[in-house]
């Protein structure tokens, strides 16, 4: 706790595209009091100082190198909360992508051909396979309000809760035409709720970039984008943009 | 004799993770290097075997700042490789969108990555209440360009609404007209804006070089055009490659660019010194203000020439609103895959400079093969050109002031390290 009274917190990134660090920046646009009542101590992108003592860390960015795994132990140790910012810590998000490519060192010599060596890489993984993740912000990128309401618990010493339930619900309520009926195709009835649907209303289907919901009725997905006239390529295109992680892509590596 | 030892270990105030090292041993520049430690995440690879229409969705996530510029040049080498005609329509839009994103980038930029570095202190958060109306000010711009850019395309960080050929939600007449409205009544906070810029001690730093940006005969070039240097060379898109001319260096992972001189610059500079005459009259009024006129060879003015850029941007977006409205927005089909693959080049000048997308997509629909060639990567060879020349000339100042200056010359040019995937320096012994 800093000496005035206010909780310190703390930003760190790893494998991103920092997305969601800036979408917290943009929320000081309609709530600048965030700044008042909590005191940021680190954060890399916005500012010089860089302060070790922070009680509450939120971390953007995949694990994708051994030696990310150290830093990531570091802060857990620092920190008495650490939060996943986005869908890169929390659930892999688009780095996973690399780890469906048929093979990891095809995919460092396409990219850096004779000199794949000296760029060291192995599969991404949300920060929860290295460390312990106390609270979740999900999305590629978080939804600035949903973080300030995350925040808000979090300094309150409640649970955060985000939603379990599919974006049909929010879809429904928005009175959205449902994407399949205007002949697209959308992840919505297995991905978790919280963004307000915002992809289906601006025209373009569900990615899933939030994650699935508790015990999501994949096989009915399958079915029904199958009817909806995707190639098989393209079904498993949807099913992977953001949930390609798998645990069982990281057993037994180093 | 002089002994400099600047070791600056993951700068603040930029996109992604960079070190600088500078060595100076008895006035002799030992070691002057821009390392690049960000993660690897092999964009490239991770596009191969995907359908052609995730392509943008996924390359937008290259980077946060720059998502919509990612998409635009992912979206037009998709269109050039399928031969997709996009609308009148469609190309207002997207320029509209992107000066969205230009507006937003710089901003962020000069407000809140370079502003600090002037007031002497580390980040805009102290500012906020020592300075609170340059802090708002610079808010109520961020939030009026992100609101542009959600208008159009759903939301700046991961554009949501631009597909091949077209776009999957359109805006309303009375929402542009109110947004025009925003845009009108933002000229006083871009007066301010310029006025702030007027005042503040530019480091007095010369050094010529080739610089290089999009070209088109009708307008300052965002999107599309052909690729224009000041040395006077010109190329069709397609042959980028004899442009970047990326080569490994023995000294460094780092890929680094080339063309007519050691280096060339890109990003606001270069678009500046190439297409001063297309910049709207409020635009070159604030360049004049500035004392700016091509061509300008000092690096730290990056900062200065994104500040006009700005209000370029906020005149020509009330130009766009003001077209669009009078030709109404009609709904327009979206492309479907005709069954024949191709190879395409897409660029576009997104904040930080000149960006290639090329791709290769099969007749199945799927990317069988991209490259991405980013500003950022295009500038590394220049601002370490530039780092050998200006330690030189301020040896005899303390550590300190060297260990800023390296600093505040590397954030001028606004690096996003993420972007620059390629860009890796793991270890340096």
């Amino acid at each position: 706790m800093a000496q005035n009274g206010k909780p310190k917190v703390a930003f760190f990134d790893f494998a991103c595209c920092e997305g969601c660090q800036l979408t917290v920046i943009d929320s000081l646009q309609t709530h600048l009091e965030l700044v008042e009542a909590v005191e940021i101590v680190q954060f890399r992108e916005a500012m010089t100082e860089k302060g070790e003592d922070y009680l509450v860390a939120f971390i953007e960015g995949s694990c994708t190198r051994k030696e990310d795994e150290a830093r990531l132990k570091e802060i857990r140790e620092q920190a008495a909360i650490v939060v996943a910012l986005g869908a890169c810590a929390h659930t892999g998000g688009i780095n996973a992508l690399k780890n469906i490519q048929p093979s990891l060192q095809g995919v460092r010599e396409y990219v850096y051909a004779d000199k794949w060596e000296w760029y060291d890489t192995y599969p991404a993984r949300p920060i929860s396979a290295v460390i312990e993740v106390d609270a979740v912000i999900p999305g590629c990128p978080i939804d600035r309000f949903e973080f300030l309401d995350v925040v808000k618990k979090v300094l309150l010493g409640k649970k955060p809760s985000i939603p379990d339930y599919p974006l049909c619900v929010e879809c429904k309520l928005k009175e959205n035409v449902c994407i399949f009926d205007k002949g697209g195709t959308c992840m919505g009835p297995i991905t978790r709720a919280g963004c307000d649907a915002i992809c289906p209303t601006f025209g373009n289907g569900c990615e899933g970039c939030r994650g699935l919901i508790p015990h999501p009725n994949t096989n009915s997905m399958e079915d029904v984008l199958a009817k909806a006239g995707l190639t098989v390529e393209q079904l498993i295109a949807k099913k992977t943009m953001f949930n390609a992680y798998d645990p069982a892509q990281i057993e037994g590596s180093s | 004799m002089t002994n400099v030892n600047v070791n600056v270990h993951h700068l603040t105030r930029v996109e992604g993770h960079g070190n600088i090292v500078v060595d100076v041993k008895n006035g002799e520049l030992v070691k002057c290097e821009l390392q690049i430690v960000e993660a690897p995440r092999f964009f490239e690879a991770m596009l191969r075997g995907r359908p052609y229409d995730e392509a943008s969705h996924i390359t937008s996530r290259i980077c946060g700042i720059c998502a919509t510029g990612h998409a635009m040049a992912s979206l037009r080498a998709t269109e050039n490789a399928l031969g997709v005609e996009i609308s009148e329509q469609t190309k207002l839009l997207r320029k509209l969108v992107f000066h969205g994103e230009i507006i937003d980038s710089h901003v962020l930029h000069v407000y809140m990555l370079v502003a600090p570095d002037f007031f002497g202190v580390g980040s805009v958060l102290p500012l906020a209440a020592s300075h609170p109306e340059v802090v708002l000010r610079a808010l109520r711009i961020k939030k009026l360009s992100g609101d542009l850019c959600a208008m159009v395309s759903g939301r700046h960080t991961h554009p949501i609404a631009m597909t091949v050929g077209g776009f999957t939600h359109l805006p309303s007449i009375p929402e542009m007209l109110a947004m025009k409205e925003r845009l009108v009544a933002a000229r006083e906070d871009l007066d301010e804006t310029i006025a702030l810029l007027q005042t503040l001690p530019w480091p007095q730093f010369e050094r010529e070089t080739e610089y290089v940006s999009l070209k088109k005969d009708d307008e300052y070039a965002f999107i599309d055009g052909v690729v224009a240097t000041t040395d006077g060379f010109t190329y069709e898109l397609d042959d980028y490659r004899k442009v970047t001319n990326e080569t490994c260096k023995p000294h460094s992972t780092a890929k680094h660019t080339r063309h007519n001189r050691e280096s060339y610059m890109v990003g606001a500079l270069a678009r500046f010194n190439n297409n001063y005459e297309q910049l709207h009259p409020r635009a070159k009024a604030a360049a004049e203000a500035l004392g700016m006129k091509p061509p300008v060879t000092n690096s730290f003015l990056n900062s200065a020439a994104q500040a006009i850029e700005i209000v370029h941007c906020v005149q020509d977006s009330i130009r766009i609103i003001d077209e669009l409205v009078d030709r109404g927005i009609e709904e327009q089909a979206l492309y479907e895959f005709q069954g024949k693959g191709g190879e395409g080049v897409g660029s576009c000048d997104v904040p930080r400079g000149i960006l290639f997308h090329n791709y290769v997509i099969d007749d199945e629909g799927l990317i069988q093969g991209a490259n991405c060639i980013i500003p950022t990567n295009q500038n590394y060879a220049n601002m370490e050109a530039d780092m050998r020349a200006l330690v030189p000339q301020i040896l005899d100042q303390p550590q300190e002031k060297i260990t800023h200056l390296m600093e505040m010359l590397i954030r001028a040019y606004d690096p996003c390290i993420s972007c620059s995937t390629h860009l890796l320096n793991v270890e340096f012994v």
